[in-house]
């Protein structure tokens, strides 16, 4: 295991998960919303965003896939102490964390099934960009429309034809965060 | 903080399961996530589902308020304030507009709520359906499909047996056109509050083991007919202490001779509306002085 493992977690737990999940709420609940979500310190190439998400959703129930650049051993080794995540293949996790071209086809994730819809994945994406600018956005959480930096527009247009079905997604740059549930249309910019 | 709970009473486990549920609940407006629910410090009718819902939610930079029926001081109120207060050492408030995370059984309140706040159901039985079909099984494969015939025809029962549909509690919505949602036990009056608020409505119920969510700026609609319009009805009365013609009344009995009063359901709108020197019908009157 990397020494760095075991640094860059939550110095008090229970507090920084209270606020870390709010953040979590808080784009997911509005689709667009982009919040600062600092707290995590976790090693490259994972960001702390990405990282704050998993020290407050992820656990020994929660199977995590890592693609590309994140299936380094100094990201799974701090996944692993920090969390105690099982790491998966694409098709078992409940979790992802990549680049968007290293998730892509996203395709091969959990979408729930009609009976049990919240058995989906949810996708964090590293960007390097993200900004309140780009693909339109409408829908739950929306008073009119918002507008989000996507990686792509297809692939979301894609999944929310799947609903109740289909994944969801944080996008995470820095220490910076937004979300959309499968529940938001995604239009053209 | 004190050494004798753990934040908010659950463990971190607990809550990290409980705050998966939750943000599947939201990216599914109205669908009902199961969860593994806890047993808490309280009894199932005390709404153990929306103090886990709460516990999962709050930080300590939040203004807890927690009403039963409308009211802030009945003893489950006044209990589950108390726990989060010893437990989350949150601040606490009976002022709609300054809370930040409201616990609700069986009202929502009259004042507007806004961006930023949480307001959390205690809900007894989630399940629109399962006076209709008792299986499990069932009601997730109607849901599935959304095969919700069997509501319509139970609703349009109600019109033929009593002119009108009857429910006036937990009256049955659709959620941004896919869900068929309970919204727990409210009157109906407060049914049109449940949809396009800024605010996030989250729904828990212990026994049943069940989390759900009405995202911000949500569609959410009462069941009814072309021809049976669905109306949020009320007593056609004005409050006693406040005058208000607007907002849902409890009646009271004042007096072993038959003598009641109409007053509102929500004390601190009620309340609020004293302050600002509005009166009723039975307010005291003012001093001469
Ligand atoms: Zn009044």
């Amino acid at each position: 295991m990397t020494p760095d493992a075991m640094t860059g977690g939550f110095a008090d737990a229970p507090i920084q998960s209270a606020k870390g999940f709010r953040a979590i709420l808080e784009v997911l609940s509005r689709p667009g919303t982009i919040v600062a979500a600092p707290g995590a310190q976790p090693p490259a190439p994972l960001s702390p965003a990405a990282g704050l998400a998993a020290l407050v959703l992820f656990d020994g129930t929660t199977p995590v896939h890592l693609a590309g650049r994140h299936d380094c051993s100094a990201v799974r080794d701090w996944l692993t102490f920090q969390t105690g995540a099982p790491l998966v293949g694409a098709g078992e996790a409940m979790f992802a964390i990549g680049d968007w071209s290293a998730l892509s086809p996203v395709t091969r994730f959990a979408i729930g099934t009609p009976e049990y819809p919240d058995r989906a994945a949810t996708l964090i994406v590293e960007t390097d960009r993200l900004a309140a600018e780009g693909a339109l956005l409408r829908g739950p959480g929306i008073a009119r429309t918002a507008r989000l930096s996507l990686p792509e527009i297809a692939a979301f247009r894609a999944n929310r034809a799947l609903f109740p079905l289909g994944f969801d997604t944080l996008f995470t740059c820095g220490d910076r965060l937004a979300g959309l549930p499968r529940s938001t249309i995604v239009e053209g910019a | 903080m004190s050494n004798h709970y753990n934040f908010a009473y659950l463990d971190e486990q607990t809550k990290r399961m409980i705050r998966r549920a939750i943000l599947k609940g939201v990216a599914v407006p109205g669908y009902q996530v199961p969860f593994a629910s806890r047993e808490m410090p309280m009894p199932y009718g005390w709404g153990t589902g929306g103090v886990q819902v709460t516990a999962a939610c709050l930080t300590p930079e939040d203004r807890l308020k927690v009403i039963d029926q409308g009211a802030d001081d009945t003893t489950n109120a006044v209990s589950i304030r108390k726990f989060f207060q010893r437990t989350a050492e949150v601040a606490v408030t009976e002022h709609t507009a300054e809370a930040t995370v409201i616990q609700t059984r069986h009202r929502i309140p009259e004042r507007p709520l806004t961006a930023g706040q949480i307001l959390v159901y205690q809900v007894p039985i989630p399940e629109p359906l399962r006076f209709l079909e008792p299986r499990e099984t069932e009601t997730r494969r109607m849901h599935a499909l959304e095969d919700y015939g069997l509501m319509h025809v139970k609703l349009y029962e109600d019109i033929a047996r009593n002119g009108a549909i009857a429910t006036s509690y937990a009256y049955p919505v659709k959620v941004e056109g896919r869900y068929v949602m309970d919204p727990s036990p409210i009157p109906k009056f407060d049914n049109p509050k449940l949809s396009g608020t800024p605010a996030l409505q989250l729904f828990g119920a212990g026994r049943e083991q069940r989390i759900y969510a009405i995202p911000p700026f949500t569609e959410v609609i009462s069941l009814d007919f072309e021809d049976y319009p669905f109306e949020a009805t009320k007593a056609p009365h004005a409050c006693d202490l406040c005058g208000d013609g607007g907002s849902y009344l409890d009646e009271v009995i004042t007096d072993d001779a038959g003598g009641r009063m109409f007053v509102c359901s929500d004390t601190d709108h009620c309340a609020s509306r004293q302050a600002a020197g509005h009166r009723g019908r039975l307010s005291p009157q003012e001093d001469a002085a």
